[in-house]
């Protein structure tokens, strides 16, 4: 430290050893490592997911020990050595790791990997042969949302134990070709939504509702400004130029981008300050005039459906968004012929997305009246026409460019950002940036839907389905978002993957003053699973059956007709899904009898769970249009409109291409999701972008292919090889050479290319919910081995078996860290997240799964193809999610006897749940206490 | 702008602290949250901050006559690798689990003391450990005991003028022992639902001659069990340590309902781990609780 670093105001001088290089800062000395090395020294590869220690993306190795670099004022940092996710790490093992990351599939989204690596690279220079234990605890203070940990695990202790080159050479249909955009997310190169700006961009910071509900007045805001030096505008509604609104539906456009005298809910968007970093950061927002008005929230759909509730929107006065229904036989008669009828209540909770990256990114003019935009989403074309509306510009004047997506789950699928900046820089004319907080982004973007399901099912002697019916409530929140497709996305699968013949489901999406619910990996199904599976053990239970027993008996499968009366003629797994789980159930029941025969508080339980998922949008035309070029100079460019947010989609879709092709995967080069370069591949979301994206990039594949074999006048079994400007076709003895630079081209050097747009086939659904909502459906079982603690409430998920029926696995390695981190985030979603606005909207006090959360997981993948997908394949994204969190209730009635129909489990309701119990047993006695060993009756 | 200052000597630090007004900064694991925090809905200003980290001589864990002294920029990894007594085991089980490593690496276990918060993980085994505070101030240093250095929720008797320059741990026979039990919503970077910490003297006969047993997060400041503890002296050190345990003992705690657990259950889970936690000290050895 200098020695008159005291008075310390301004800047001081801060040397440093970054990866090996001697470097300088002058910054505030309470500036944080993290943005010193972001902002001062370009290093971008550390990532901000929190700022406050809970994510752990931050990373780096300080001295040689891992720190959270948002946690650490450069002043401490003085003369100190660092290294981060750009240098090669002590000992070149940050290289090694990478390899290993790569290889392993480790790196989904990319946005934890700089932490990750930097975590497990402080361990391995202590310890090169770690145990599995020693490396949870070392990235135990780093969270993943995307991969659910195994991988990474994986990954860490193979660096020293095998050589682990990234895969290559085959990278065809069915290979673990390691992910095409993988390398500059290990490299710390990715460029995520903060990670890009122009230099002289200013910065956007929003002031956002305190309250949920509440009028207020702008006082005179030109005057505040021109008190603050560097503060270059104050943006409110007044200055959106085109239509202060937004939402997913045409007919549904009831957000505002800035709140008009009232908010509907804490954290919504009041006004934003434009200005300098400096000078937006130093501005309390209780200096800003302005006069609130708080009224009494209407929280929760009881209150919002009650008597006498206010209307949340004017437009809509019994607070009832949408209602959904769907309706086969009569479920009065299916009740009546019952052996056994069950019913009951489920609820679940507001979930975040908690994906790593919060919202950023920034816009800027291009011309007098062209606005671009950078940012992370799951949907550019979207974007592109809703902030067309907001600035009252025609599509083609706004060009969204996608930044690297630091996860999605659905949470992207709304606009954030974007119109908030699009505005600012209008009215500045200026470029301008901004990054979501996590508290922003937790407090003002879209949640799982919290849900009350009523439910109620029968069954004849046999656990043959007879009737079910269902009635559910979502908690959309202040506005419309994705409620109207969770509405009508639950009839069509709320009975669950099972023949029944009788069926009334009904939704209504309701308005209140929470946090807006929206998209979230699965769309109201996982709610509805919870309730459709607790219903199944039930019935086991009264009939005395299996719990595998009942579902294998009901699996829908091909020749079946589903309650919608669509009739399923290919691709559906589940029963071979069930029978692959069937030996492990049969383990997995007789390992926990024998545990609990000698253990009485820490009691085991075996649960199972089925679900399906329809892929792509309900009964809603959702096509995809792929584009690949080879232009003169060789060059073999795949544009592809389809965002990718770690899932693989590129990596997928590339292979899919490359086999149909006829060309290796590295042959290709990429353009990805830009709304001036590619066409509209629709958005990232419902499981659609293998299975309808890459059915158009097998059709583009194949036109171009077929174009080259005309021009070459050879058939179809030719072999093609790209050779700079030369393609070489062999075909038998025949040898052809097409000179590509000789062929005429257009203005952008093309000379040949193939175009393919998939559209899968469905139908509108009728008022009762009949027709062919979905051109496939994903199948999955899974079973689930947790241990209770039964004097303190807590669950420990051991271990979960996983069959999943994906069509085809592209590419088993990416397919298998979809289900992984699916497991991961239905685990969270039945023991530990719920989001309560004001209270968890931060990753401190909203728990997602750590590393070590997760049980031991094995994934058996069944491949019953779907002729429509590409090779065979359908959607995974959403269906890994699905099973889990029914199959750890199950497991947990299995080990305890109580049936919890309330998610999460908290250790406070499962031991209230366990006391009822036993209160309940003590006064029965000395008669036997029902279903006192649990579940069904196999154990 | 906020102001920041770094002295190198403890004078100078003691001098800055009683001119103006500063929060001190040791590892910031504290300090920063609370500011982001604070920055997310508008709260944009800080208060100026004292860095101590440059003061040479507040660091380190030293073996005295009759006790331990710990510095007050002692982290918790410090505190793990350091070659410590049984006694020192709760303590240990304690930084092995506060958040995850990179805390570890960077939080005090005074900053944890300092900031006095209910759920403070370090706390329950500073009082069963009947540590003493070393406070450095204009007239001097004085030495306030644990229970009384925080005097209600989040708020010590440290003034604003003095520092908190390290803690004292007296030591005890070779055979005593202390332990820890934590219970949270998941594995790793989870603040504690309900903690209890404990130290057992044994006499010469190998009974229980002296015992203290705290429970963290169940009222505003952590709480011995007296009544407890008094049952237990005399009693020889076996399993039927935790048959012991009345449900009445936990009467004088008042824990909160609040998003992480009910108060119903919080005093339910500190009778089971007073129970757990006699278990591990009769049985000599440390386990994670659930
Ligand atoms: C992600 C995360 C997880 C965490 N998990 C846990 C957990 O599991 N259990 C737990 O108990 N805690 C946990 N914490 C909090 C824990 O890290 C802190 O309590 C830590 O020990 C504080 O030490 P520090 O040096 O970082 O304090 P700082 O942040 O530097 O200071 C903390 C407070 O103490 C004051 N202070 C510090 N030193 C002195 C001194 N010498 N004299 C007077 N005042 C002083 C400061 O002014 C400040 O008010 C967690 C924090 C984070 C960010
Ligand atoms: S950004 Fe530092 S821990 Fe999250
Ligand atoms: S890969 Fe870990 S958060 Fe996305």
């Amino acid at each position: 430290m200098d020695g008159d670093a005291s008075p310390g105001f301004a800047a001081m001088a801060v040397s440093l050893t970054v990866n090996g290089a001697a470097r300088t800062v002058v910054v505030h000395p309470f500036t944080t490592l993290a943005d010193a090395l972001r902002d001062e020294l370009g290093l971008t590869g550390t990532k901000i997911g929190c700022n406050a220690g809970d994510c752990g993306a931050c990373t780096v190795l300080l001295g040689g020990a891992q720190v959270c670099a948002c946690l650490v004022p450069i002043a401490q940092a003085q003369g100190c050595e660092i290294h981060t996710v750009e240098g090669s790490g002590p000992n070149g093992i940050t290289d090694r790791l990478r390899r290993a990351f790569l290889h392993h599939g480790a790196a989904q989204c990319g946005a934890c990997t700089p932490g990750m690596l930097m975590a497990a690279a402080s361990l391995l220079a202590r310890e090169p042969h770690p145990s599995r234990e020693a490396v949870c605890d070392a990235v135990g203070g780093v969270l993943c949302r995307c991969t659910g940990y195994t991988k990474i695990v994986e990954a860490v202790m193979a660096v020293f134990a095998s050589s682990c080159d990234a895969a290559g050479g085959e990278g065809r249909v069915g290979a673990r070709l390691a992910r095409i955009d993988g390398w500059a997310k290990v490299t710390g190169a990715e460029r995520f939504g903060a990670d890009e700006a122009p230099a002289e961009a200013l910065w956007l910071r929003i002031l956002r509702s305190p309250h949920a509900r509440a009028a207020f007045v702008l006082g005179d805001l030109e005057a505040f400004r021109r008190t603050k030096p560097g503060l270059e505008a104050i943006v409110t509604a007044a200055d959106v130029p085109g239509e202060n609104s937004f939402g997913i539906f045409p007919n549904l456009k009831d957000q505002p981008v800035f709140a008009e005298g009232q908010v509907r809910f804490r954290g919504e968007a009041v006004l934003g300050l434009v200005g300098t970093r400096a000078a937006i950061e130093a501005i309390d927002d209780a200096e800003l005039p302005i006069a609130w008005t708080p009224l009494p929230p209407v929280s929760g759909v009881e209150a919002a459906l009650g008597d006498g509730a206010p209307a949340i929107h004017a437009a809509c006065p019994d607070n009832v968004l949408t209602r959904g229904r769907l309706s086969c036989g009569d479920v009065a008669t299916g009740h009546a012929a019952a052996a056994a009828t069950t019913e009951g209540t489920f609820r679940t909770s507001f979930v975040e997305h908690a994906y790593i990256e919060p919202e950023a990114g920034y816009a800027r003019l291009v011309g007098p009246d062209r606005i671009e935009i950078f940012a992370c989403t799951q949907a550019p074309y979207m974007d592109r026409d809703e902030v067309a509306r907001v600035l009252g510009l025609p599509p083609r004047h706004v060009r969204i460019r996608p930044s690297a997506c630091g996860g999605g789950f659905g949470g992207k699928l709304d606009v954030s950002v974007q119109p908030l900046l699009a505005v600012a820089a209008w009215k500045t004319r200026r470029p301008v940036r901004m990054v979501y907080s996590r508290i922003e982004s937790m407090a003002s973007t879209t949640k799982r839907h919290p849900a009350v399901i009523r439910a109620k099912a029968s069954a004849d002697s046999e656990g043959r389905l007879l009737a079910f019916e269902s009635a559910a409530d979502f908690n959309t929140g202040a506005y419309a978002s994705w409620g109207p497709t969770v509405a009508n996305r639950v009839p069509v699968h709320a009975s669950g993957p099972y023949r029944v013949q009788n069926v009334l489901n009904r939704t209504r999406a309701v308005y209140t003053n929470d946090t807006p619910a929206g998209a979230f990996r699965g769309f109201g199904v996982p709610q509805a699973a919870i309730a459709h599976e607790g219903l199944m053990d039930d019935l086991a239970e009264a009939l005395g059956l299996d719990r595998w027993t009942i579902r294998r008996r009901n699996a829908l499968t091909k020749g079946d007709r589903t309650p919608s009366g669509q009739f399923l003629s290919h691709s559906a797994g589940l029963p071979t899904c069930l029978d692959a789980l069937k030996e492990d159930w049969e383990a997995m029941l007789a390992r926990v009898a024998a545990h609990n025969a000698r253990n009485p508080r820490r009691r085991r339980g075996a649960g199972i769970a089925c679900m399906w998922y329809g892929c792509g949008n309900t009964s809603m035309s959702n096509p995809s249009t792929m584009r690949i070029a080879l232009d003169r100079a060789g060059q073999l460019t795949f544009y592809n409109g389809a965002v990718e947010i770690g899932q693989g989609s590129t990596t997928v879709l590339v292979q899919i291409a490359a086999e149909v092709l006829g060309l290796p995967p590295e042959a290709f080069t990429l353009v990805v999701g830009d709304t001036d370069l590619t066409f509209d591949a629709g958005k990232t979301s419902a499981s659609r972008q293998t299975f309808v994206s890459g059915k158009a990039a097998a059709l583009a594949a194949r036109d171009l292919r077929r174009k080259i074999l005309a021009l070459a006048n050879v058939g179809e079994a030719a072999t093609l090889h790209l050779d700079g400007a030369l393609l070489r076709i062999a075909e038998g003895e025949v040898r052809r050479t097409l000179d590509l630079s000789a062929l005429p081209a257009d203005r952008d050097g093309v000379a040949l290319e193939g175009v393919g747009t998939y559209d899968p086939p469905t139908t509108a659904l009728d008022e009762n919910g009949q027709g062919v909502p979905y051109a496939t459906y994903g199948f999955a079982a899974q079973i689930a081995e947790v241990e209770v603690d039964t004097v303190l409430g807590t669950t420990k998920v051991l271990r979960i078996v996983a069959a999943h029926d994906v069509g085809r696995a592209v590419n088993p390695t990416l397919v298998e860290g979809q289900i992984e981190g699916g497991i991961a985030q239905g685990l969270g979603l039945a023991l530990m997240e719920e989001f309560i606005p004001g209270r968890t909207e931060n990753l401190h006090d909203y728990l997602i799964p750590t590393v070590g959360d997760m049980p031991e997981i094995e994934i058996k993948l069944v491949e019953d193809p779907e002729p429509e997908g590409p090779f065979g394949a359908k959607g995974v994204g959403e269906p890994a999610l699905i099973a889990t969190a029914p199959a750890i209730l199950s497991a947990i009635r299995h080990a305890t006897g109580v049936t919890i129909r309330h998610v999460p489990v908290l250790p406070h309701r499962l031991w209230e749940a366990l006391r009822e119990r036993r209160a309940s047993a003590d006064e029965l006695r000395p008669s036997p206490s029902r279903g006192g060993d649990g579940g069904g009756g196999e154990s | 702008m906020t102001a920041y200052f770094c002295p190198a000597t403890l004078d100078e630090a003691l001098a800055i602290r009683a001119a103006r007004e500063v929060e001190i900064i040791a590892g910031g694991t504290d300090v920063y949250p609370n500011r982001t925090t604070r920055a997310a809905w508008g709260q944009m200003t800080c208060r100026d901050l004292l860095d101590l980290t440059a003061i040479p001589g507040l660091g380190g864990i030293e073996e005295r006559d009759d006790h331990w002294r710990i510095g007050c920029l002692v982290t918790w990894t410090e505190l793990l690798k350091a070659r410590l007594p049984p006694l020192f085991n709760g303590l240990k089980t304690a930084a092995r689990e506060i958040g995850g490593v990179q805390i570890q690496n960077r939080g005090t276990l005074v900053g944890n003391l300092c900031t006095a918060s209910p759920a403070g993980d370090g706390i329950p085994n500073l009082v069963a450990l009947q540590a003493a505070v070393e406070i450095a101030g204009p007239p001097g240093r004085r030495l306030v005991p644990v229970e009384a250095f925080i005097d209600g929720y989040r708020h010590t008797v440290c003034r604003p003028d003095e520092i908190v320059v390290a803690l004292r741990l007296p030591k005890r026979g070779a055979l005593d022992r202390g332990a820890f039990r934590k219970l949270g919503a998941r594995r790793y970077l989870v603040i504690s639902i309900v903690m209890a910490a404990g130290v057992i003297e044994t006499d010469a006969t190998g009974r229980i001659g002296d015992v203290r047993l705290c429970i963290g997060a169940c009222s505003a400041v952590a709480q011995r069990l007296a009544p407890l503890e008094e049952r237990l002296l005399g009693k020889p050190l076996d399993a039927s340590l935790a048959d012991l345990v009345q449900p009445g003992d936990f009467a004088t705690l008042a824990p909160l309902d609040d998003m992480r657990a009910s108060a119903a259950y919080r005093l339910a889970a500190a009778e089971a781990l007073t129970r757990d936690l006699l278990a591990d000290l009769a049985a000599g050895e440390r386990r994670r609780a659930a």
